[in-house]
């Protein structure tokens, strides 16, 4: 309809307005056009009238707020001082706080001589992490020795008790090193669980189905702490005689169950996008249930799924701080047993502020890094 | 060649072998899974009757009607110490949905108008929305609520309190402001507020069925403001505007009388607000710039009113971009109200805790946060899934 009308309609008015338009703008100069400023200001910023008091009122706040920041957070600050009173006589921001407590807020109760052994281990695994990112190296003859060399090295670094190091208990561990444990163990633990889940979902038998949709529904709809009270007080019950997990290792089982049901359901939507001719192409050339899963029907789910599949790692980076709640020593955990020192608790929003920063950090870069992948898995790729 | 080779063969034996057998198979890997489901019901229900028997805990639910023995500081209802667990869990449970009732809608708020700053034509709103939403969401929402709880546990006390307007105190014991003292009048004012709300709902749609029918618009936003707010205040003015205010003044070392939010409910609040109002304003932006630009240009071309197009071409189309994902972060705000253990606000999870170290009953106990809180996630999802229907494309 609008197709057939709009030319009929269009080209007179048009014409007249063009007959009379035209002169008078000729006559009036363009003055803001000129400058590209001003054109941007005009257009960005003082568009309309409600537009500009916008502009007045939030510029006003941030010239008011702004440079109180800055002269607070920088020009005020104090650096570094081990004496506290120094910070007391300054107005402006006490950094000392995290230069002083960095150690115990980094690497949590671990034993203070051999702090190098996570600087150690913290190193390799950011290391070993970025060379992943990097898609040159996305070869199995990479990826696989380099992580095997990694995880051997750091779990050494961390337990100790060869080559004349310290053994350390995992109740030991804690901060920064710690937060990485978890986050890895939970995403390597709950991504086979999360795919199988995904499938089970899917099945045609209905026992799995149902099987699958009670455990993802069940858990979806309970807050991680209860999982978190189960793994540390229920789990334990459970267990025969003589029989014991490790705190560090029933908590991540835990978390690492709970971000399976919400990948599972992530992957279960590109599961859901697959045409059904990839299934029946598959099926006709004989190949067999996983044949088709692994080799046709996942690498397509998982690629369309990608930007859920990212968000919830990244969640699951943040959810390790909910180890708070049981008593595990993470980044979070120990800033805040850091922050009970009295001579030092006036400044916890600096602390805070830093933990923050290092959260914030590693999820920005994770955030910006999974939409590279979507650009660098779009490439050559129109539907 | 090889794969259709192999399958071949594969072909052939499946009409020999029953192992082969496709219908067969399907059943035995679910005798299989039931079978294993059993058995490790069975192994785990065995391992916790024993281990608890050794331990000397009681098992099942009869502590519920047990007394408590302990004081909650934030109560809805009426409870004290004599009262039993069931009691003092149904303290937590209140506690729990009234901090996740006010963080839904203050976060639906926060939201709405940063995801609407992200598109907006103003560059100064947009990139300090843009700042909002990035900080925000990618801090862990333990560090929002532990942040927010040190900085009021941090104020001044009520003897040095913040005091923005006279009458209004910010201090370490929490927000304390003044309200109306009850009068018998204001019962009424109640009712002639629900009226007005049921008259203004009437009233819209009615208008609704209306323009449909025939075409023309009637402005409803100022008669059903005019009705829900008028309604009220002639109902109190008719009884001779009864007002007096009871303000908090400082008595020793707290305040007396106004009314107040206590500390760990501003902190929970303030931090689950901050955190899921940054992922809902990603959503109302995502649900705006999904409605194609040929919408809002024919509506110009037809000479549409600018509110109008937002109202009435824009909005509705965003929301059923909107409504699904928020639902989610609805109830993750919901179970992230748990995070009042952290701090002390008495929900459900810390209510649940204490009666977990107390009793010893951590299956029982555990079991019931968890049902309560599957409970909630279902009504939830159940109240959206009706809304979402309502705004989803009607299909004719």
């Amino acid at each position: 309809m609008t197709d057939t009308t709009a030319p009929i309609a269009a080209p007179p008015r048009a014409e007249g307005q063009a007959d009379t338009d035209q002169p008078r703008s000729r006559q009036q100069p363009p003055p803001t056009e000129k400058i590209a400023v001003l054109r941007w200001m005009k257009e960005n910023l003082f568009a309309s009238p409600g537009n500009t008091l916008l502009t007045i009122i939030l510029g006003a706040a941030l010239i008011y707020w702004v440079p109180a920041f800055i002269k607070w957070g920088f020009i005020d600050a104090i650096w570094y001082t081990p004496d506290p009173e120094v910070c007391r006589q300054s107005d402006g921001a006490c950094w000392a706080v995290v230069a002083e407590k960095h150690r115990p807020m980094l690497f949590g109760l671990y034993p203070y001589e051999e702090h190098w052994r996570l600087v150690v281990a913290l190193a390799v695994y950011l290391g070993s992490f970025t060379i992943t990112l990097i898609r040159r190296f996305w070869h199995w003859q990479i990826l696989v020795p380099l992580w095997t060399v990694a995880i051997a090295v750091i779990s050494t670094m961390l337990w100790g008790g060869v080559f004349g190091l310290t053994f350390v208990e995992t109740s030991q561990w804690g901060g920064l090193p710690l937060t990485m444990v978890l986050f890895s163990g939970t995403v390597v633990l709950g991504f086979p669980i999360a795919i199988l889940l995904a499938l089970g979902r899917r099945s045609h038998l209905p026992l799995i189905k149902a099987t699958s949709v009670t455990i993802i529904e069940s858990l979806r709809g309970v807050p991680l702490i209860t999982i978190l009270f189960v793994a540390v007080n229920v789990f334990p019950l459970a267990l025969p005689d003589g029989l014991e997990f490790d705190k560090l290792v029933r908590v991540m089982v835990g978390m690492a169950i709970f971000f399976a049901c919400y990948q599972a359901e992530v992957i279960r939507g590109g599961l859901q996008a697959i045409p059904r001719g990839q299934y029946e192409a598959a099926e006709s050339l004989g190949l067999s249930y996983w044949q088709m899963t692994t080799r046709i029907i996942l690498p397509q789910a998982l690629r369309i799924a990608l930007p859920g599949i990212m968000n919830h790692i990244i969640a699951a980076l943040k959810n390790t701080s909910f180890v708070l709640i049981i008593g595990l020593f993470d980044i979070l955990t120990a800033t805040t047993a850091v922050m009970q020192d009295p001579l030092w608790r006036r400044w916890f929003v600096e602390a805070y502020l830093f933990v923050a920063a290092v959260y914030f950090f590693f999820c920005y870069v994770l955030s910006k890094y999974s939409q590279q992948v979507e650009r660098w898995l779009s490439e050559g790729r129109r539907f | 060649m090889t794969v259709a080779h192999e399958a071949n063969i594969d072909i052939k034996k499946g009409s020999s072998s029953l192992l082969h057998n496709l219908a067969f198979r399907g059943v035995a890997y679910q005798v299989l899974l039931a079978a294993a489901i059993v058995l490790l019901a069975y192994l785990l229900y065995q391992n916790v009757n024993a281990n608890l028997e050794k331990q000397r805990i009681a098992t099942g639910f009869d502590f519920l009607n047990e007394t408590s023995g302990f004081d909650i500081g934030e109560t809805l209802i009426e409870y004290d110490s004599e009262d039993s667990y069931g009691r003092a869990l149904l303290v937590g449970i209140m506690n729990t949905l009234s901090v996740a009732a006010c963080g839904i809608v203050l976060a639906t708020i926060l939201g709405t108008i940063m995801g609407i700053a992200r598109v907006s034509r103003n560059w100064l709103a947009s990139i300090l929305a843009s700042g909002y939403v990035e900080i925000c969401r990618n801090v862990p929402v333990v560090l929002h609520v532990i942040f927010w709880a040190s900085v009021i546990r941090n104020l001044p006390s009520p003897k040095q309190a913040l005091s923005p307007m006279e009458g209004v105190f910010l201090a370490n014991r929490g927000f304390i402001f003044p309200v109306p003292e009850p009068n018998p009048a204001y019962t009424w004012v109640w009712v002639a507020l629900a009226a007005g709300l049921v008259l203004a709902f009437g009233f819209n749609y009615w208008a609704q069925k209306h323009r449909e029918k025939t075409g023309k618009y009637i402005a409803t936003l100022w008669p059903c403001m005019g009705i829900v707010i008028g309604l009220p205040l002639a109902a109190w003015l008719v009884q001779g505007a009864p007002l007096v205010w009871s303000v908090p003044e400082l008595k020793g070392f707290n305040f007396r009388g106004g009314a107040s939010l206590t500390p760990e409910f501003i902190a929970l609040l303030i931090g689950i607000t901050f955190y899921t109002g940054a992922f809902i304003a990603e959503i109302v932006r995502a649900g705006i710039q999904s409605v194609p630009v040929g919408q809002i240009e024919a509506s110009r071309a037809l000479g549409i009113r600018r509110g109008f197009i937002m109202r009435y071409i824009t909005f509705p189309q965003a929301l059923r971009v909107i409504v699904p994902p928020t639902t989610s972060q609805y109830l993750s705000l919901t179970k992230n109200s748990s995070l009042g253990v952290l701090i002390g606000y008495p929900d459900l999870v810390n209510v649940g805790n204490t009666t977990l170290n107390q009793t010893g009953q951590a299956v029982e106990a555990i079991a019931v946060m968890m049902a309560v809180y599957l409970g909630i996630s279902l009504t939830i999802s159940l109240g959206m899934n009706i809304y979402n229907r309502i705004v989803a494309i009607k299909e004719r």
